[in-house]
């Protein structure tokens, strides 16, 4: 594989993921400002939520100072030279840490020391999946720390929360893990839940619901409708943006199931905060751009 | 109605705030986060004066252009992980404003009533917000030793907004909300 267009489009992914909030998302945002009264905290810290997005889109300045782990799911079809394509990838991604889009955001666990460019093992994460396609689907997630902490996984039953193997057990772990994370995962987040799997597939389902937007419902009626019920209840609790109080403590939720042994029944919770960076783009056999999606 | 606080923070008009009141703070403010707080609890001599001063729990994105250092983010990190520190920092050094986000525990909390010291909770993640009210990069210490994530920056900053969540009379704002929506939660488990 020549290099191409790769890079500088790669690198153009991150850009966009660091800076600009996903449309979706800020029209979550939006519509819960109305919902909330206007001397409110919640309705303060919404606005300036809303404001920050703005000034990073008009000052090209990243939206949250974590940038996050980064995950990058790739599409490739039959065929395709993955190991080119991760150093591509690294490559863009230490040129946005040296211009700031990125921060020096990766230590090694062992002597702390901070790498310069987020180049580590694990860092940045790659997925990779065949498709029968013959253009490469790129899509980014960027997560910060504060809400990867907050992410929750439970093995039912779990007697502390009453939770039992079902799907109410399933709600009983979703509301635990909401209210658990307060404002701490920089809330209004979106939880994505999945219910079985095992521990390593538990989390990585968890996570891959972010690729979706905000508007969808699960396709399986039943969590579909747990979907509905959780954003009701979590209303309620008063929780609000940044744990200050209010309506929005959430922005949506997505449920997913895997399948599981009859000895294990888990769920697991990740948490994506406000700042939901998730760009993705499709690119042609010489890695020029065929189309921005979200 | 939005509260100015200026740098160095008078003990009597901290002592006036009361949780819930909105604040735009001008002047100095300190970064500082896991590594500094250690390295400050085990009695390791701060290169700047903290009396009267602010800590803010961040670690921005700085980038230098032409020698200059320019921060392009900086929004607030989670306060909880300085928690076996902040207090004995408090004290030792008489902060009197602890900037971050998700507030601090009981320690903390005990030692701003003692004290004299306010919890602020910046709106998380607002970084380029934020960015923008911080009008110069004074300095930076132990850039190399912390990296810059975690590094001590002194930033002048003008118009950044804030809201009083643990205030000198011990109050905590957090621990209201924990407390309410743990009777709701409870409620809708039924
Ligand atoms: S939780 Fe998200 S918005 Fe909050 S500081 Fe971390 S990355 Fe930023």
């Amino acid at each position: 594989m020549r290099n191409g267009h790769w890079e500088k489009n790669l690198f153009e992914l991150i850009r966009r993921t660091s800076v600009d909030l996903p449309s979706d998302v800020e029209a979550g945002i939006k519509r819960a400002l109305k919902k909330e009264r206007k001397d409110s905290h919640a309705y303060w810290v919404l606005e300036t939520i809303l404001e920050n997005a703005a000034i990073s889109r008009r000052n090209d300045t990243p939206l949250c100072q974590d940038t996050g782990t980064l995950t990058f799911y790739f599409g490739v079809p039959v065929g395709f030279d993955t190991n080119a394509i991760v150093a591509h990838t690294r490559a863009a991604v230490a040129k946005a840490t040296r211009q700031g889009y990125l921060r020096q955001n990766t230590i090694d666990s062992v002597s702390g020391a901070s790498y310069d460019t987020n180049i580590g093992s694990a860092s940045p994460v790659f997925v990779f999946q065949q498709q029968a396609r013959k253009k490469v689907e790129v899509r980014l997630i960027m997560k910060g720390g504060g809400s990867e902490n907050v992410g929750l996984q439970y093995s039912l039953p779990d007697f502390s929360i009453n939770a039992n193997r079902d799907l109410e057990g399933v709600r009983r772990c979703i509301l635990d893990a909401v209210w658990r994370a307060q404002g701490n995962g920089c809330a209004p987040g979106v939880v994505g839940v999945c219910v079985g799997g095992d521990r390593a597939t538990g989390y990585k389902q968890s996570k891959e619901l972010f690729l979706r937007r905000l508007p969808d419902r699960s396709r399986v009626k039943a969590l579909a409708r747990l979907e509905e019920r959780i954003m009701k209840d979590v209303e309620k609790l008063g929780i609000g943006p940044m744990g200050l109080g209010g309506r929005t403590t959430l922005l949506g939720v997505k449920i997913d199931a895997l399948s599981r042994l009859p000895a294990s029944f888990f769920v697991t919770v990740s948490y994506m905060c406000w700042a939901f960076r998730r760009r993705g783009v499709l690119l042609g056999s010489e890695g020029g751009v065929h189309r921005w999606l979200y | 109605m939005i509260r100015e606080l200026e740098y160095p923070f008078a003990l009597n008009k901290i002592r006036d705030l009361t949780v819930g009141q909105r604040v735009s703070i001008s002047g100095k403010l300190f970064t500082g986060r896991d590594r500094l707080h250690k390295y400050l609890f085990d009695g390791g001599k701060s290169p700047v004066d903290l009396k009267d001063g602010a800590i803010y729990h961040a670690g921005p994105v700085a980038i230098r252009r032409d020698g200059v250092w320019v921060v392009k983010a900086a929004g607030p990190t989670t306060s909880m992980r300085e928690e076996p520190y902040m207090a004995k920092i408090i004290e030792h050094y008489r902060v009197r404003v602890i900037i971050g986000k998700g507030g601090m525990g009981e320690a903390t909390r005990n030692a701003c009533a003692k004290y004299g010291c306010v919890y602020l909770q910046a709106v998380g993640g607002a970084a380029s917000l934020l960015a923008e009210s911080i009008k110069a990069v004074n300095s930076v210490s132990f850039l190399s030793e912390f990296g810059a994530a975690e590094a001590l920056w002194e930033l002048t900053v003008k118009g950044f907004r804030a809201v009083v969540t643990i205030d000198a009379a011990g109050r905590s704002l957090h621990k209201r909300i924990e407390r309410s929506s743990r009777r709701v939660l409870e409620k809708v488990l039924k």
